[in-house]
């Protein structure tokens, strides 16, 4: 008898070597980034909104040889991308509740808070990659100083798209078996992210004005929004696992 | 039944109601005692009203953040029901501050309504409570544990929106005003803003037996359900 081909043997009951926390979080990011880039619905869905409102308020305040100021400019932005946002994180976890995709989620071996930080930034990625052709579209279409503080504008939009997804998506994973989830998040969202808002229109407004920019208000607000970034976070890492889980 | 047992017929909730009847009765005599300002006049003592209301309003946002905080990770169905009830109380006394306050400053101000900072931030502060009652309601499934969170974002949110009195132009008077304020106007202020956190208690009170009460009223109608089957 021939001899029996050497098996190699593992040990089959060893301790799984679990990944760091931060790489689980860029598997979560590379699984969202990789599934959007396959059809950029939420790309384009998005980009075609944000370029609509912000010609539905041209049309509301462009009068005959004037532009709004960069108050009306840096509010009409930040419009653009709250409402862009609010559809791509319904978006997001939409294709979660699809085949019920989120049960294999919560279901791996990755901790609720890597998920959790996976989701917002492969969201805020997906805002601010959106946001930035938003922001040339403003600036071409009302003549803004986009290009005098670029660096501090990407900033504060990155700042406040952060900010903005760590709340969306607490509220998107605890609505997704709700029926009215559509109609509640933007309302449920809208009034925790109005500081946000606030922060990020005045602060860009500021940056926009292209006499006097207030650079010391922009390094104020720029400081808010990487507060409330903070808060935000925190909230969400310990909000996250109770309300994707529990009924 | 032991539901029962802690309510409105229990002694301490009749004192404490009396009490806060007591105050509501005296307390317009304090206020009338006051020194009237002397820029506004007579009008400025809506301030003993406001300004109570205002801090309900603050308080309730931060009870209910507490709560929620509580039942999200413990699961208490006692600290959700607080939460429910702090998160109402918040929009009443919202109501009274929002309402008074514009009545005060058409008067001071010349509008009711002039996009001031503190009035701004109070008005948010009452919307996130009535988008926690929203997410109550047609949350789905998951709709305690969603305003829970929604709370405690709120409670979070308190102190960005209340910072943002420091740096906003404002007509309201610096957000430290007590300090500022005449000492023969603070007996007013403290009395009244006492008998409100009374009222609050009160109402927090029986609107937490209320809900003790539907509890043990579900449970009791889901046991006769199963016995019925059983049968």
């Amino acid at each position: 008898m021939a001899d029996e081909p050497e098996v190699a043997t593992t040990p089959l009951l060893a301790e799984p070597v679990r990944p760091a926390f931060f790489t689980q979080v860029l598997t979560i990011v590379r699984k969202d980034l990789r599934i959007e880039w396959r059809n950029r619905e939420i790309a384009y869905t998005t980009l075609f909104m944000s370029g609509l409102i912000v010609l539905i308020f041209a049309f509301a305040f462009i009068t005959e040889s004037t532009n709004p100021g960069p108050g009306a400019t840096a509010g009409i932005l930040w419009v653009a991308a709250l409402f862009a946002g609010t559809v791509a994180l319904g978006r997001t976890f939409d294709r979660e509740r699809e085949n019920e995709s989120i049960r294999s989620l919560l279901l791996a071996p990755i901790p609720r808070p890597a998920i959790y930080l996976g989701k917002v930034l492969a969201t805020a990625f997906l805002m601010v990659l959106v946001e930035l052709v938003v922001t040339l579209l403003v600036g071409f279409l009302f003549d803004a100083r986009i290009e005098t503080y670029p660096f501090r504008l990407c900033l504060m939009l990155f700042l406040g798209t952060v900010g903005f997804a760590a709340v969306g998506v607490v509220f998107s994973a605890a609505l997704l078996r709700a029926r009215s989830r559509d109609t509640l998040l933007a309302s449920l969202l809208y009034p925790v992210v109005i500081p946000v808002f606030l922060a990020g229109a005045k602060g860009t407004g500021q940056l926009l004005d292209p006499l006097t920019p207030d650079l010391g208000g922009v390094v104020f607000w720029t400081q808010f929004l990487a507060a409330a970034d903070v808060i935000f976070l925190a909230v969400g890492l310990w909000a996250f696992e109770p309300v994707v889980t529990g009924e | 039944m032991a539901v029962m047992a802690r309510g409105p017929s229990d002694t301490r909730f009749i004192v404490a109601a009396a009490v806060t009847a007591v105050g509501f009765l005296a307390v317009p005599f304090i206020i009338v005692r006051a020194p009237i300002e002397s820029v506004m006049g007579p009008i400025q003592k809506i301030f003993y009203f406001h300004v109570p209301t205002a801090w309900m309003l603050m308080v309730s946002t931060l009870v209910a953040g507490g709560a929620s905080l509580r039942y999200l990770f413990r699961g208490t169905p006692g600290s959700d029901r607080v939460a429910l009830a702090s998160a109402e109380l918040g929009i009443l006394f919202g109501i009274c501050a929002l309402v008074s306050g514009p009545l005060w400053g058409k008067v001071a101000w010349g509008k009711y309504w002039t996009w001031d900072a503190r009035q701004t931030s109070t008005l948010l502060l009452w919307m996130l409570l009535l988008a926690y009652m929203l997410a109550r309601t047609y949350g789905g499934p998951a709709a305690r544990k969603l305003a829970a969170a929604l709370a405690l974002f709120s409670a979070a949110n308190v102190p960005l929106v209340y910072y943002s009195v420091r740096v906003w132009r404002t007509l309201h008077p610096d957000s430290s005003v007590v300090p500022t304020l005449d000492p023969r106007m603070r007996p007013a202020l403290y009395l009244s803003t006492l008998f409100f956190l009374t009222l609050w208690g009160v109402l927090l009170a029986y609107r937490l037996r209320l809900e003790r009460v539907r509890a043990a009223l579900a449970e009791l109608e889901i046991a006769v359900e199963d016995a019925e089957e059983a049968v």
